[in-house]
C-alpha cells in the first residue's frame, strides 16, 4: 500500500499534546470530544441495559413482585429516556465529532468550544436525568411523557421535573452541537470536496443536522408548556380550562417521529462506510443513497400522527398519516437494496464491523416491516400499545441503530486509538449479541399479537404470554454478557491491540490518509480532492474508474486560500505520504494555529445545569433555596460566557 | 444563549478558507434563525389553536360577563397601543440598517459638501443608540400592556387565552431583551475601540438577528392582535 510506506505504524495519543485530567476538562479538539462523547454514551448504555434487565427480571414470569408498579414505571420510562437520548443520540455525536471533520479534511469544528460546551452540557444533563433513580425520584411517565398524566395534577411529585428539566438541557445541547456540524459540513469541506463527494457517514450527519435544528424546537415549546403548567400554574394541559388534551401528543410527535431518523440516520451512514470498503467496491448508487437521506428527512415531517391513530382523529386524518407512513418506507426500503447491491458481487471480507453491518441491514428490515404493519390504522388499532410495538422499535434501535454503531465502533476503533480490537472476542461479542437481540424481541411480536400491553408491571397467568415472555428474558440476560466481552475488548485493545497502521481496511475516504490517532491538527496540509475515493484513486484506481472525477472547486480555493492549502495545489498521491511524514511533528512546529484549551465552557454549562436545577426547590416551595441556586448558577453562567466570548479562539501568535 | 456564542466565535483569522467563502458565523446565524422558526411556529400555532377555547374571561376580542358575579371584562387587547409599539419596533429596524451602514462605511471619508445630516449618518453609535433605545421602548410598551392586563384580571394563570398569550408575547419579549443586551455589547465595543468596517460581520449577524425578531413580530401582531 503506498501510503503506508513512510508510515510509522503507531503514535500513541500522549505524544499529541497534553494528558491529564484538565487536559479532558478544557479540551477543544473535536477528537477529544468525540472520545469523550464516546465513553460517556457507553456508561449510560450500562446504565440503561440494567434498567432493562431488572425490567425483563420482573416479567419473566407472571406476577412476580421483584419491584413495584412505581418502580416499574420509573424504570421503563428511564429505560426508554436514556436509551434515546443519552445513548443513541450521543453515540451519533462521538462519531459527528471524531469524523465529520475528518472526512472531509477539516482540522476542526466551525465553533470548537461550542463544541466542547455542547458535550459539558449532555454530560451534566444526563447526570441530572439519571441520579433521581437511585433515591427513587426518577421520572415516571414514559419516554413520551404524555401531559396531562404528566401535568401536576395527576403528577404531582418531583419525578417528573427531573425528566421536563433534563429533557431541555439535553435538547441545549443537540441544538448547539446541530448548529455546528451543520455549519461545519457547509462551510469547511475541503477543496474539491463537493457536496456529491462527501463520505455517505457525513451526508446522512448533514441530514440529521437539520433534522435536529427544525424538530427540536417543537418538542422545545412543548416542554416549556408543561414547565409552566408544572411551576407557574399555566393551563396548557389543563383540560378542565379548556385544554386539548392532544396537545401534548401532537408537539412531542411532530418532534418524536424526526427523532427516531435522528437516531437511526447516523447508523444508516456509518454502515455506508462499512460495506463498500469490506466489499471492496464503491457504495451502489451514491446519489440515490443521499436523496434518499434528504427525502426520509422531508418526510419524517409529515408523518407524527401515525402514532395517535387510537385517538380517534377522523377518517381523513387517519387517511393520510397511513398514506404518508407508507411512503416513507419507499426511501428506507431503497437504502436496504443499494447495500444489497454494493455487496453483490464484491469480494467480501467478514470481519466484526461488517458482520454488524449486514446484521443492520436484516434486522433493520424486520422493523421496517412491522413498521408498514401499523402504518394502516384498522391493522394498528389491533397492535398500538402492544408489545408488538416494542418489537418493532427494538428492532429498528437495536436492530438498526445500534448494530450500525456497533459496526462504526470496530471500523473505526483503529482510527481513534491506532490499534485494531480484538477479532475473536468481536466475533463473541456479535453472536451474543444478535442471538440475544432476537431472543429477546421476536417473542415479543407474538405477545403483542396475544394482546400482552406494554408499560404494565406485571401480568396473570394463564393468557397464554408465559413463554414469550421467559424467551424475551432470556435474551434480555444475554445481552449482560455480550456487552461484557465488548467493554473488555474495548479497553484491552486500547492499550494491546494489534498496531493498526493509517489504513487498516483499506478504505477509501479521506480520515484514512493521516496517521492513527491522527495528530492534533488533522491534516499538516489540507486536502485537494478529485473524487468520491481519494484513497482508492491511489491504492485501487480500477475500482474508481466509473466515479467522476475533476478538480472542479479547486480554483475557487486557491483564490481564496491561505498558507496552509498546498501551495502548488497538488494531488492525494502526494498528500498522503506527505501528512504521515508530519505527523510526528506539533502543530506550532508546523506553524498550525489550534485553539486554546479552556474550561469555559464546562463552566457555562455548569452555570446553566444549577440554574436549572434551582426549579425543582421552587417546585417545593422553598423560595430561598430557590433564589440562592439560581444566583449562583446565572453568575457562573453570565461570568464564564462573558470570559468566554470576549477571549479569541487563538492564542496570539 | 447559544447565538451569542455561536456568533461571538469562530477563529481569529478574518482570511481563513470556506468552502462558500462565508464566515462561518453567518451559516450558524441563519441556521440558527431556522431554528427559531420552529420555536415560532409552535408558540403561534398553539396560541391559534387555542383561542375560543378559554372557559372564563377576560378574552381578547369579545366582551365576557362573569355568570356567577356579574362582572363585566372588556375585549382586552388595545390595538391602538400596541400599533404604536409595533410602530417603534419596525422603527428600530430601521436604526439597525443605518447603523450596519454606518460601521462599513467608516472608512469613507466624507464628501466636502457633506451636511449634518450626512454627518450623522456616519455615525455607529448614533444609529446603535436609536436602536437599543427603540428596542427597549418596545420592551416598555410590553411591560405596561401586561401589567395592565393583570389589573384588568388577565394572569398567566387565570385562562387559556392567558397562558399562551403571555408565553408567546413574553418570548417574544425575551427575544428583544437579549437583542438589546447583543447590541448594548456592540455599542460597549464602539466606544472602546471603535466599531471598522472589519467588524461589519459582527454587526451584521446582530442585525440578521434583529431583523428576525422584528419579522416574528409582525406575524405576532397580524395573527394575534389583528385578526379577530
Ligand atoms: C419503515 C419505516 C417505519 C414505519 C412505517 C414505522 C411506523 C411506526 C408506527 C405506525 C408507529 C406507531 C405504532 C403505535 O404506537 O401504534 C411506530 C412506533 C415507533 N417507531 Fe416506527 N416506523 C418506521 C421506522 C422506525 C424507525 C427507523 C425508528 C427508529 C429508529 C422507529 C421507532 C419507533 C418508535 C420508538 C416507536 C414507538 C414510540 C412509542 O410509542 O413509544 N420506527 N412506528
Ligand atoms: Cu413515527
Amino acid at each position: 500500500m503506498a501510503t503506508a510506506a513512510t508510515a510509522p505504524a503507531y503514535t500513541s495519543s500522549e505524544s499529541h499534546g497534553a494528558t491529564g485530567l484538565m487536559s479532558w476538562l478544557t479540551t477543544v479538539d473535536h477528537k477529544r470530544i468525540g472520545i469523550l462523547y464516546l465513553h460517556t454514551s457507553l456508561f449510560f448504555f450500562v446504565v440503561g441495559g440494567l434498567e432493562a434487565i431488572i425490567m425483563r427480571y420482573q416479567l419473566m414470569r407472571p406476577n412476580m413482585q421483584a419491584v413495584s408498579a412505581e418502580t416499574f414505571n420509573q424504570l421503563f420510562t428511564m429505560h426508554g429516556t436514556t436509551m434515546v437520548f443519552l445513548v443513541i443520540m450521543p453515540l451519533s455525536a462521538a462519531f459527528f465529532n471524531f469524523l465529520i471533520p475528518l472526512q472531509i479534511g477539516a482540522r476542526d469544528v466551525a465553533f470548537p468550544r461550542l463544541n466542547a460546551f455542547s458535550y459539558w452540557v449532555y454530560l451534566l444533563g444526563g447526570v441530572f436525568i439519571t441520579l433521581p433513580i437511585l433515591f427513587g425520584l426518577a421520572p415516571d411517565g414514559g419516554w413520551f411523557a404524555y401531559a396531562p398524566l404528566t401535568t401536576r395534577t395527576y403528577s404531582p411529585t418531583q419525578n417528573m421535573n427531573f425528566w421536563v428539566l433534563g429533557v431541555q438541557i439535553l435538547g441545549v445541547s443537540s441544538l448547539a452541537a446541530a448548529f455546528n456540524f451543520a455549519t461545519t459540513i457547509i462551510n469547511m469541506r475541503a477543496p474539491g470536496m463537493n457536496l456529491m463527494r462527501m463520505p455517505m457517514f457525513t451526508w446522512m450527519s448533514f441530514v440529521v443536522q437539520w433534522l435536529i435544528i427544525l424538530a427540536f424546537p417543537v418538542i422545545t415549546v412543548a416542554l416549556f408548556f408543561l414547565q409552566f403548567d408544572r411551576f407557574f400554574g399555566t393551563n396548557f394541559y389543563t383540560v378542565t380550562a379548556g385544554a386539548d388534551p392532544l396537545l401534548w401528543q401532537h408537539l412531542f410527535w411532530i418532534f418524536g417521529h424526526p427523532e427516531v431518523y435522528i437516531l437511526i440516520l447516523p447508523a444508516f451512514g456509518l454502515v455506508s462506510e462499512v460495506l463498500p470498503t469490506n466489499s471492496k467496491k464503491p457504495l451502489f448508487g451514491y446519489p440515490v443513497m443521499a436523496y434518499s437521506g434528504i427525502l426520509i428527512g422531508f418526510l419524517g415531517f409529515g408523518v407524527w400522527a401515525h402514532h395517535m391513530f387510537a385517538v380517534g382523529m377522523g377518517p381523513m386524518a387517519d387517511t393520510v398519516f397511513g398514506v404518508t407512513t407508507m411512503l416513507i418506507a419507499i426511501p428506507t426500503g431503497v437504502k436496504i437494496f443499494n447495500w444489497i447491491f454494493t455487496m453483490w458481487g464484491g469480494s467480501l471480507r467478514f470481519n466484526t464491523a461488517m458482520k454488524y453491518a449486514i446484521a443492520l441491514i436484516g434486522m433493520f428490515t424486520i422493523g421496517g416491516i412491522s413498521g408498514i404493519t401499523h402504518a394502516s390504522p384498522p391493522s394498528d388499532l389491533q397492535q398500538t400499545d402492544t408489545y408488538y410495538i416494542v418489537a418493532h422499535f427494538h428492532y429498528v434501535l437495536f436492530g438498526g441503530a445500534i448494530m450500525g454503531i456497533f459496526s462504526g465502533i470496530y471500523h473505526y476503533f483503529p482510527k481513534m486509538y491506532g490499534r485494531k480490537m480484538d477479532e475473536g472476542l468481536g466475533n463473541l461479542h456479535f453472536w451474543l449479541n444478535f442471538i440475544a437481540l432476537n431472543l429477546t424481541f421476536f417473542p415479543m411480536h407474538f405477545s403483542g399479537m396475544l394482546g400482552m400491553p406494554r408499560r404494565i408491571y406485571t401480568y396473570d397467568a394463564g393468557q397464554g404470554w408465559e413463554t414469550f415472555n421467559l424467551i424475551s428474558s432470556i435474551g434480555a440476560f444475554l445481552m449482560a454478557p455480550a456487552m461484557l466481552v465488548f467493554l473488555y475488548n474495548f479497553f484491552k485493545s486500547k492499550k494491546h491491540g494489534e498496531v493498526a497502521g493509517d489504513n487498516p481496511w483499506d478504505a477509501p475516504t479521506l480520515e484514512w490518509s493521516i496517521p492513527s490517532p491522527p495528530p492534533e491538527y488533522n491534516f499538516a496540509q489540507i486536502p485537494m480532492v478529485t473524487s468520491r475515493y481519494p484513497m482508492w484513486d491511489i491504492t485501487h484506481p480500477e475500482r474508481t474508474a466509473e466515479i467522476p472525477h475533476s478538480t472542479k472547486g479547486w480554483d475557487e480555493a486557491r483564490h481564496r486560500s491561505d498558507e496552509h492549502i498546498l501551495p502548488g495545489g497538488g494531488h492525494m498521491a502526494d498528500m498522503a505520504p506527505a501528512h504521515i511524514e508530519t505527523a510526528a511533528k506539533t502543530a506550532s512546529e508546523l506553524d498550525i494555529p489550534m485553539p486554546t484549551p479552556t474550561i469555559k465552557p464546562l463552566l457555562v454549562a455548569l452555570g446553566m445545569l444549577v440554574m436549572v436545577a434551582s426549579l425543582l426547590p421552587f417546585f417545593a416551595g422553598k423560595t430561598s433555596a430557590f433564589v440562592v441556586l439560581l444566583a449562583i448558577g446565572a453568575g457562573t453562567m453570565i461570568y464564564s460566557l462573558y470570559d468566554w466570548l470576549t477571549t479569541p479562539l487563538e492564542e496570539a501568535h | 444563549m447559544t447565538s451569542h456564542a455561536a456568533a461571538a466565535e469562530g477563529h481569529a483569522h478574518e482570511h481563513h478558507y470556506t468552502t462558500t467563502g462565508l464566515d462561518n458565523r453567518k451559516v450558524a446565524i441563519w441556521s440558527f434563525i431556522g431554528s427559531e422558526c420552529m420555536l415560532f411556529a409552535s408558540l403561534i400555532s398553539t396560541y391559534l389553536i387555542y383561542k375560543g377555547r378559554s372557559v372564563v374571561g377576560p378574552l381578547p376580542h369579545e366582551t365576557w360577563t362573569d355568570p356567577s358575579t356579574g362582572a363585566v371584562f372588556k375585549p382586552i387587547l388595545n390595538i391602538p397601543i400596541t400599533s404604536a409599539s409595533t410602530f417603534v419596533l419596525l422603527m428600530s429596524s430601521l436604526a439597525m440598517v443605518l447603523a450596519l451602514a454606518a460601521v462599513e462605511n467608516k472608512d469613507k471619508p466624507l464628501p466636502a459638501n457633506a451636511g449634518w445630516w450626512d454627518r450623522q449618518l456616519a455615525s455607529s453609535k448614533l444609529w446603535l443608540w436609536c436602536t437599543c433605545i427603540l428596542g427597549a421602548t418596545f420592551l416598555g410598551f410590553q411591560a405596561f400592556e401586561f401589567t395592565s392586563f393583570v389589573h384588568e384580571g388577565l394572569t398567566l394563570r387565570r385562562n387559556l387565552f392567558g397562558s399562551s398569550f403571555f408565553t408567546l408575547t413574553g418570548f417574544h419579549g425575551a427575544h428583544v431583551t437579549v437583542g438589546v443586551i447583543w447590541l448594548g455589547s456592540l455599542l460597549a465595543i464602539d466606544y472602546k475601540r471603535g466599531l471598522r468596517p472589519s467588524d461589519t460581520l459582527m454587526v451584521d449577524i446582530a442585525a440578521l438577528y434583529w431583523h428576525f425578531v422584528d419579522v416574528v413580530w409582525i406575524a405576532i401582531f397580524t395573527l394575534v392582535y389583528l385578526i379577530k
